[in-house]
């Protein structure tokens, strides 16, 4: 069994490897695609002649291709994405000193995200067709429709400019951390409710639950003990696949909320056209999200029994 | 068809759509104001009876940008998606079709681009392509490709191993002719469905890139740019961000209630992702 286990997990890492070699590809031709000197554009628009001519050596880029890149994954492994071109320091510092507000950001809001998806889907599922389960889908309708900036905007606008109750945002202390987290976290909210809910509806259907029933179990036992935690297998899914929503929607919250973290570095990157910065963060965001799908599906493999390790 | 009609949500939802497609062809007859023209003497003015929504930053009827905006988003929606059915269709036919190496390889490059997490994907392709309509139609589209190949190789891949198609091959028609007869039919309803809840994605990924500064160029009446431009009147003038949202709220909400909808009618157990 665990040695089963062991063997799909690495089977899964495995299969990851083609994956990230095409993330750094397409990261690695970004700048090379477009019109214009790469060195140029990677050493910037102030750049001298001889700053250029120094990152033309330096990334070997009047070397054949395969060279260049493999230059550039050695610079990956060592920790090296470059320079920004605005600020001069290292693109690793730049995200660095910038990673920990988005983590945070990111954190809170999944966290929200799941503790009131699965238990407001949880409260619409054993209450169907009550004005409650109606109340809590329409809510969750509105959830993945209201797009996240707005949704920031208007609390923001009601909290921070209206009641003066919460800090319209601007620096990471506990208090600001509470509008954007809650405007990131509603679209996966909903949709994790949505899922629970099905997925439980489901559930409470099943002949083992009505055996549970008929053998005079207490309902709240029935529920939380034998289908909740069957349903939740595919909520775990939804929330992998919701972490990509989630990485998206933090780059449109920081800018909303001013938030100084790695979103509005690449936002403001993209601006100044600082292709060192830019290919840095994507690279980034792109492996974080194949690394908690990995995650998530390794963990899938261990919590359902169902799945061989095949 | 009727099993459409019967059903209220999708009906509210075809509902709030024909509206705003009415309001945006019909724009200039039924608004008496330019969404372009300045009036530098009715600066960020709240909501009145002249200007139901109030004036912008510029003096300009929000009522009339918010409406005329609607051309544009639903614009990028569609002709985006359409994009990326076009292109995702095809590969998606042919991967679930062929299988082997080309469905491997069709599907290791849709793996690399799913792993640029949703928003990411599009406004990576911003950055290379530059802002503007066109691009941003681009980006959206290429975007979207991947949901359309995941969808069509699934249904393809159990379509393939029914009577009815090992028949059509056992009288030896062409594969090409097969898909296109036997296969895509079958495709029709899921991608109906898809393209309902995708064009909603779509306006709401196209306001996002705008909202960033990075969509469609100012002064063109785009429901994200012109959010963008509220951030910074936000203490004074509520009002210039609360309307040009509400419409892509309920742009997407009524995608989202038509899919929804049209999957309940063709079949409620249907999977789209």
């Amino acid at each position: 069994m665990t040695g089963g286990f062991v063997g799909f997990a690495i089977r899964r890492l495995l299969a990851a490897i083609p994956t990230v070699f095409g993330v750094t590809l397409i990261v690695f031709f970004m700048v090379r695609m477009l019109p214009g000197d790469p060195a140029r554009l990677l050493a910037g628009l102030l750049a001298t002649q001889d700053e250029v001519d120094r990152i033309r050596v330096q990334l070997g880029l009047t070397k054949p291709v395969p060279v260049q890149y493999a230059l550039f994954i050695g610079g990956l492994l060592r920790g090296d994405l470059g320079k920004s071109t605005v600020t001069q320091a290292p693109v690793t510092y730049e995200i660095g000193v910038r990673l920990p507000a988005t983590a945070l950001l990111a954190a809170t809001a999944t966290i929200l995200s799941v503790l009131f998806g699965v238990a407001s889907g949880l409260i619409a599922s054993t209450r169907q067709y009550t004005s409650t389960d109606y109340f809590v889908t329409v809510l969750a309708l509105a959830g993945i429709s209201i797009p996240v900036f707005w949704l920031g905007l208007m609390l923001m606008v009601v909290f921070a400019v209206g009641l003066h109750l919460l800090p319209a945002g601007g620096d990471t202390s506990p208090l600001a951390l509470i509008l954007p987290s809650i405007a990131l976290a509603a679209f996966s909210l909903a949709i994790i409710e949505r899922q629970t809910r099905s997925s439980m509806l489901e559930t409470l259907r099943q002949d083992y639950v009505r055996t549970a029933r008929a053998k005079g179990l207490a309902e709240g036992r029935v529920v939380y003990r034998h289908a909740l935690r069957n349903s939740l297998i595919p909520v775990v899914t939804i929330v992998g696949l919701q972490f990509a929503t989630l990485l998206g929607g933090a780059i449109l919250t920081e800018r909303t909320f001013s938030w100084p973290g790695v979103g509005t570095l690449l936002v403001n990157s993209i601006e100044a056209r600082d292709y060192p910065i830019i290919q840095g963060v994507v690279l980034l965001f792109a492996l974080t999200f194949l690394v908690i799908n990995l995650v998530v599906d390794i963990l899938y493999g261990y919590i359902d029994p169902r799945i061989k390790y095949s | 068809m009727r099993r459409l009609w019967r059903n209220k949500i999708a009906v509210a939802g075809l509902m709030i759509l024909l509206v705003m497609v009415a309001s945006a062809t019909l724009a200039p007859a039924i608004l008496p104001y330019n969404p372009n023209t300045a009036d530098f003497d009715n600066v960020l003015h709240p909501p009145t009876l002249a200007h139901l929504f109030g004036t912008d930053q510029l003096g300009r009827d929000l009522l009339t940008r918010v409406v005329y905006g609607g051309r544009i988003s639903l614009l990028i929606g569609v002709v985006a998606v359409a994009l990326a059915a076009a292109v995702g269709v095809p590969l998606g036919l042919m991967s679930g079709y062929y299988g082997g190496i080309l469905d491997l390889v069709i599907q290791r490059v849709m793996d690399v681009m799913l792993a640029f997490p949703g928003f990411l994907l599009a406004l990576t392709l911003i950055a290379l392509l530059g802002v503007g309509l066109t691009n941003v139609i681009l980006s959206v589209g290429i975007s979207s490709v991947p949901v359309y190949v995941r969808l069509i190789r699934g249904v393809t891949l159990s379509t393939r191993e029914l009577t009815y198609v090992e028949s059509a091959r056992s009288i030896g028609l062409r594969d090409w002719r097969i898909m296109l007869r036997h296969v895509l039919p079958n495709t029709a309803a899921p991608i109906i469905v898809q393209s309902s809840l995708q064009i909603g994605l779509a306006i709401l990924t196209a306001a996002g890139l705008g909202f960033l500064g990075l969509g469609v160029r100012p002064p063109t009446p785009e429901w994200g740019t012109m959010l963008g431009e509220a951030v910074n009147y936000l203490l004074s003038s509520w009002f210039i961000a609360l309307f040009p949202g509400l419409a892509i709220f309920l742009a997407i909400m009524a995608f989202n209630l038509l899919g929804d909808g049209l999957r309940d009618a063709f079949d409620p157990r249907m999977k789209v992702l």
